[in-house]
């Protein structure tokens, strides 16, 4: 093939067809399976539905339903709501612990084990790790008879189960690692001259963690955020589970559209929440350019 | 040979040695052929877990030599996969009421009644409309008002029976509350005992729209606040004070959980979070296993009911739709309605499923007479001892009072979404 034979001694005209052929892979993949879909999406966002079918139309009823109704917005502040409480936890524990990994493990050994243990929970599908927790924390689970025994509580801690809690718990515990591991990537990278020099200059040791290595593992946070971020948005399985349904997700109300056969409505709820996800992408890169500080 | 000479011998002895079926004209003369060809052939079929079991496959590779394939998936898993992928299946294992939304679609064939052998021996409630001629009618997603259409291209339901069936029934129950008797402290005889604040925090109802909205609706009528003209197809303003009242009791906190599968329904009562909610019979069969006491409380308003059926998928022809036959003609003989019964639904042909149980499973599970020795699953672990009663009765006692059946509504849309507020608020 002439374009093949090409690459190596082409004439200075054939060199962009070129880069062009080398991205073809990974365009035609992207193109397949995320552009065609999302164009599906949208394409059937404005499609008209009924108990047993969509019928191919151009009307803005699903999106006049979506945003007209108080239970869209509802659901939304309450998805928010766990996003930015799960956010706050999981990224104060995250950079906790990869701090800790990071600088006050001097052993190149123990980090790398310690590290390691983090990922263990990981091996095991996120539905069991999540659903693990309802026999621990339930009425008669073990956290509430070990209280019970040992008398520090006379009745059984309702809260604990099927309650905001335990989603917000559930999440830090799935998603945590996604912090630690990019902050700790971050981290691992601070030239530990830095740390010496802001000693010398007599910063003590919360100045030298705010002032040198909370900035320099911007990008960290900013990684492990996005991924937060977009996992808890798009989250429908932990809400359900462990708010033992009682609590809705932008997710979850999606799922229950499809499972009603509404697609178009589904869609046009999918739509909104991708906007509303890369808008929030798009402000955590605007605020840190992880490309510069990676 | 004639096409129909197939009822000249057993089935078995049909498919697995002479090799000839009903309808299969076209290939009569290569007997051989077609008897290592059934034996290729495999059926694909999905639905619920309820009767999508293991056993049966087994048994009719054992009976009639094709593979048949099962899938299981959660009521409204089932209703999306029948309509967006039709292709998938050949069998539709599927609600009556999920048939309403789906048959319309064009994705499944009606059945031609001729080719089953034992239509006439289905229970009434299908084919006729009524369990016994003086029955009063139920209100809902009736069986027998989707059961039939037209013709072989019919796509919209027929008034009465006619020759073309939608679906053939597999399984049927009369659902109603479960309870924790040890756990309750007090009898139970009504829906409304479901909202009573006695059970505050240890309540719970199903979260699928269609069916959470009946138990609701129950509930409703039970109270004396609503009185429904159909709880099966509701209008806007009696979904919304439906909706309202479920509000109402979820932010006083009512409900410890809503399930939606099987398991969740489980575990909830076995665990104590709950004592008393919406519940399927297996699920209580499921909790007493455990040693755990479990009640399916019969209730002064009567049951909600709710029947299942095999369909057949458009795309099946020649070979692979003379074995769909064949197997629906199995299904009906016996031996998957006693296995059916003894879990504790009912079968469509009582009559041969009555021939593969004994006199005393029969009795227990049938005529709602106390167990002369201990009543044993199909796996053969004891669920009853010696001596227990069925829970309601006979089933002349549960099918004959039943309120309603599980439905799809006209205002279906409407519906879902005001149900989603509920879980919203």
């Amino acid at each position: 093939m002439v374009v093949d034979q090409g690459a190596v001694r082409a004439p200075r005209n054939l060199v962009p067809f070129v880069t062009f052929l080398q991205a073809a892979p990974l365009a035609a993949v992207l193109i397949v399976f995320l552009l065609l879909p999302m164009f599906a999406l949208v394409v059937v966002s404005f499609f008209d539905y009924n108990s047993v079918q969509i019928i191919p139309a151009f009307e803005f009823t699903n999106y006049t339903d979506v945003l007209g109704s108080a239970v869209t917005w509802r659901t939304y502040l309450n998805t928010l709501r766990f996003t930015v409480i799960v956010w706050v936890v999981t990224a104060v524990l995250g950079f906790t612990i990869a701090y800790v990994l990071a600088f006050e493990i001097r052993s190149r050994t123990a980090q790398l084990v310690l590290f390691l243990v983090c990922t263990v929970p990981f091996l095991t599908s996120n539905i069991i790790r999540m659903i693990s927790w309802i026999p621990f924390l339930g009425r008669e689970g073990l956290l509430n008879s070990t209280l019970l025994k040992l008398g520090l509580i006379h009745q059984p801690l309702e809260f604990l189960l099927f309650s905001d809690f335990a989603v917000v718990l559930a999440y830090t515990h799935l998603y945590v690692l996604f912090m630690i591991t990019p902050i700790f990537n971050t981290m691992m990278r601070i030239d530990r001259r830095l740390l010496e020099a802001a000693l010398d200059g007599g910063a003590g040791w919360w100045r030298t963690v705010v002032e040198v290595i909370l900035p320099l593992s911007k990008s960290g946070l900013a990684i492990g955020s996005i991924f937060v971020v977009t996992m808890v948005m798009g989250d429908f399985i932990t809400v359900r589970l462990m708010s033992g349904g009682q609590s809705a997700s932008v997710g979850l109300m999606i799922a229950n559209q499809i499972a009603s056969l509404q697609y178009p409505a589904a869609c046009a709820n999918a739509v909104v929440l991708l906007a509303v996800v890369l808008t929030m992408i798009a402000a955590i890169l605007r605020i840190v350019d992880i490309r510069k500080e990676l | 040979m004639a096409p129909n000479s197939s009822t000249r011998f057993g089935r078995r002895s049909v498919l697995t040695a002479a090799g000839v079926a009903a309808g299969s004209g076209a290939i009569t003369g290569f007997p051989t052929i077609w008897a290592q060809n059934i034996k290729n052939v495999t059926l694909r079929q999905f639905g619920t877990g309820v009767s999508n079991l293991n056993a049966v496959a087994e048994k009719v590779k054992q009976d009639l030599g094709f593979t048949l394939e099962m899938t299981a998936l959660d009521t409204d898993a089932v209703t999306q996969k029948a309509v967006t992928q039709p292709k998938s299946y050949d069998i539709a294992d599927i609600e009556y009421f999920a048939i309403k939304k789906v048959f319309p679609t064009g994705v499944m064939q009606p059945m031609d009644a001729k080719k089953i052998k034992l239509v006439d021996k289905i229970v009434p409630i299908f084919t006729k409309g009524k369990l016994t001629p003086d029955s009063k009618p139920a209100q809902g997603t009736t069986p027998y008002s989707v059961g039939f259409v037209d013709g072989p291209n019919g796509k919209t339901f027929a008034a009465g029976q006619t020759g073309w069936m939608t679906l053939i029934p597999t399984i049927y129950n009369a659902d109603t509350l479960g309870i924790r008797p040890d756990l309750i402290g007090r009898p139970i005889n009504n829906w409304k005992d479901l909202v009573d604040p006695a059970f505050k925090g240890k309540a719970s109802i199903m979260n699928i729209p269609s069916i959470g909205i009946m138990d609701a609706a129950m509930v409703m009528e039970s109270l004396g606040t609503l009185k429904y003209a159909d709880k099966g197809n509701m209008t806007k303003p009696e979904i919304d004070k439906t909706i309202a009242f479920l509000i109402d009791t979820k932010k006083s906190g009512q409900f410890r959980a809503f399930w939606k599968s099987f398991d969740e329904s489980v575990n909830l009562m076995a665990s104590g979070e709950v004592i008393i909610q919406s519940m399927w019979s297996p699920a209580v069969a499921a909790v007493r296993s455990k040693g755990i006491a479990c009640k399916y409380q019969p209730l002064a308003e009567g049951y909600r009911a709710w029947a299942g059926g095999l369909g057949m998928a458009k795309h099946l022809s020649g070979l692979e739709l003379d074995a769909a036959y064949e197997y629906i003609n199995w299904y009906l003989s016996g031996w998957v309605g006693a296995y059916l019964n003894r879990q504790g639904y009912y079968s469509a042909v009582l009559e041969t499923a009555k021939e593969n149980m004994s006199p005393d499973e029969w009795g227990y599970w049938i005529e709602g007479k106390p167990a002369q020795n201990d009543i044993l699953s199909p796996e053969g672990k004891v669920m009853e001892k010696a001596g227990a009663v069925r829970d309601g009765g006979s089933f002349y006692e549960r099918m004959g009072r039943v309120a309603c059946w599980n439905s799809v509504m006209t205002e279906d849309r409407y519906m879902v979404q005001k149900w989603n507020e509920f879980i919203a608020a």
